[in-house]
């Protein structure tokens, strides 16, 4: 048995917390500018001072209030877009395995096609033609994850169909969705959950990308990835502008991923060939 | 072998009508692109123009027919800002991105083949989790930021290596370590353990009672055998070299179609986007077919099949 990940689950509190309580952590505002004060270093640093722990950015506001709120806004896509793609995928999956037939084929189709093609060029067509925003950025990385969901929840449903409770079920007259939703379902939620944790990672990359690119949230809004992007330019004066983000949004995604090992090793060992 | 071609065209087929449709659905039914590519104050004479040369007049089905029709023709459309065919626009760029993408293979292969082969040998070795950890690092960090911590490390502070735009064989170092990491962790991971599996084969236990030296073993019987996977899982690899590009383009400003796809966003420049996606797909399908075919080479096992 694999010791609990305690960094991993410490690093992942920390990011919840300041995601919950960021507006109460800080004084400062994350988006107010104050020009005068504009691009101060860490206090380590020679002219950094202890009232912007980690400087500030081009605009005078203070890295770690953004960085904070930052949390948030990271935290809230990761957990709509994975309600979204993952019961989308969820749903497709359970549906592709049981149906089975033409459907199936069908459907694994379109995952051989979304495993092919890169999400990420739909998604900056999204963000193109509906515009910048939440719902456009939850739609665009929903895109990039329901085919995974799809295919492992399949494989699993295509076992489960097979065992003779189901058979009992049909026996007993339930309609086909009621066998998928009160006796499919509930035996695929450990799959589902450890699938969650594993692309916590995937997610929070995938906002970044696509907010580094000018595709996510809009400014001043403070995302990670956008803070990467806007200190892109200073790199050679500033670099806290980047680098700081770039780690914590490094950090985060390390802490996800190894904590979905973990639980992926701990309840459902048989996802590990994948 | 010809069915096994044809059967890849065939797929490849059916993924590049999913992908026109989408392209084509996404641009007609999410919103006017008139109206993101237009600025507000422009007058309805203007507006019209725009329509008749986006090709967004008259009924649906018509415009879908004709927009493949043109596409069938290599007609994706006029790009906004370069004020060209999209298509052309598209292949002024492809051969810079045509020198990057092998670059990071060619890293990739070099580093991973080693590196995988000696952490299945002496695994819990010294090298088995310096590499793992690498692949672990490699997997997390977001390779737009990787890219501008290498500039700030290789080029800011110790002054070694350019920043940014083509030019001799040293500003090529930074893009490709950068586009390549996420290859080398994942190749890596993938020789690893299908190394460990062929060592317990029955095929090299066979070679080795044979009375083969160890080099003998691992060169002929095991390394072939494991790069399969890598060949196998290539659809995933390629997919992600896509999306890499892009992100890594537009970090060193290598003019190439990734940094085109970033600039046709910041522009709002619409049938450029939607050419490079379409273009974009038409390549992927194309490297594809040659490791598919590669694959069926080093594998008999498929070709027979």
């Amino acid at each position: 048995m694999r010791r609990l990940p305690w960094l991993s689950i410490l690093i992942i509190g920390a990011m919840v917390f300041a995601a919950l309580f960021a507006p109460l952590l800080t004084p400062y505002s994350p988006i107010e500018q104050s020009l005068p004060e504009k691009l101060l270093p860490p206090f380590w640093e020679a002219k950094g001072t202890g009232k912007y722990i980690l400087g500030t950015d081009i605009f005078g506001r203070d890295m770690l209030t953004r960085l904070l709120h930052g949390a948030q806004i990271s935290l809230i896509v990761t957990s709509l877009s994975l309600l979204v793609g993952g019961g989308v995928g969820l749903a497709i999956g359970i549906v592709s395995g049981y149906i089975g037939g033409r459907v199936d084929s069908f459907l694994m189709r379109l995952v051989d096609a979304a495993f092919t093609f890169p999400a990420i060029l739909f998604a900056l067509l999204l963000a193109v033609t509906m515009g910048q925003g939440l719902g456009t950025l939850v739609i665009a990385i929903s895109l990039l994850l329901w085919a995974g969901f799809a295919r492992v929840i399949r494989g699993e449903v295509l076992a489960l169909k097979e065992r003779d409770f189901i058979a009992l079920a049909k026996v007993h007259g339930c309609s086909e969705l009621r066998i998928m939703v009160t006796h499919i379902l509930p035996n695929v939620m450990n799959t589902f959950m450890v699938l969650l944790t594993l692309n916590v990672g995937i997610v929070i990359v995938a906002e970044a990308s696509l907010s580094f690119l000018g595709a996510g949230i809009p400014p001043p809004t403070p995302s990670w990835g956008l803070m990467v992007a806007e200190g892109r330019g200073k790199i050679t004066s500033a670099w806290w502008l980047s680098l700081i983000p770039g780690i914590a949004i490094t950090l985060v995604v390390l802490a996800f991923n190894l904590f979905g090992d973990w639980l992926r090793d701990r309840f459902d060992p048989k996802l590990r060939q994948l | 072998m010809q069915r096994y071609i044809i059967n890849r065209l065939l797929q490849g087929a059916v993924l590049l009508v999913i992908v026109t449709t989408i392209v084509f659905a996404v641009g007609r039914l999410t919103g006017n692109p008139v109206d993101l590519i237009l600025p507000e104050e422009a007058s309805e004479q203007e507006r019209q123009d725009m329509i008749e040369t986006l090709g967004l007049n008259g009924p649906i089905h018509e415009q879908f027919l004709v927009f493949v029709a043109d596409a069938m023709r290599g007609d994706l459309g006029i790009s906004i800002r370069y004020r060209l065919p999209a298509t052309d626009v598209f292949f002024s760029r492809l051969p810079n991105t045509l020198l990057l993408m092998p670059a990071a293979i060619i890293l990739a292969v070099l580093m991973a083949i080693p590196l995988g082969i000696v952490s299945a040998l002496r695994r819990g070795g010294a090298t088995d989790r310096i590499s793992g950890t690498i692949a672990v690092l490699g997997i997390a960090t977001p390779n737009f930021w990787l890219g501008i911590l290498l500039i700030y490390i290789f080029s800011v502070k110790l002054g070694w290596l350019p920043s940014s735009r083509m030019g001799g064989w040293t500003h090529y170092v930074l893009p490709t370590v950068t586009l390549g990491t996420f290859l080398v962790a994942g190749f890596m991971r993938l020789i690893r353990s299908s190394m460990l599996e062929i060592l317990d084969s029955e095929f090299v236990k066979l070679a080795r009672i044979k009375g083969l030296g160890e080099l003998q073993v691992i060169w002929k019987h095991c390394l072939r055998n494991s790069l399969i996977p890598v060949l196998t899982l290539w659809g995933v690899f390629m997919g992600g070299l896509v999306t890499g590009a892009i992100v890594t383009e537009t970090v060193f400003a290598w003019p190439g179609i990734g940094r085109l796809t970033y600039e046709a966003v910041l522009f709002r420049d619409y049938p450029l986007l939607q050419a490079v996606i379409i273009m974009d797909a038409v390549l992927i399908l194309f490297i594809n077919l040659m490791v598919d075919i590669l694959y069926a080479y080093v594998d008999p096992r498929i070709r027979y099949a």
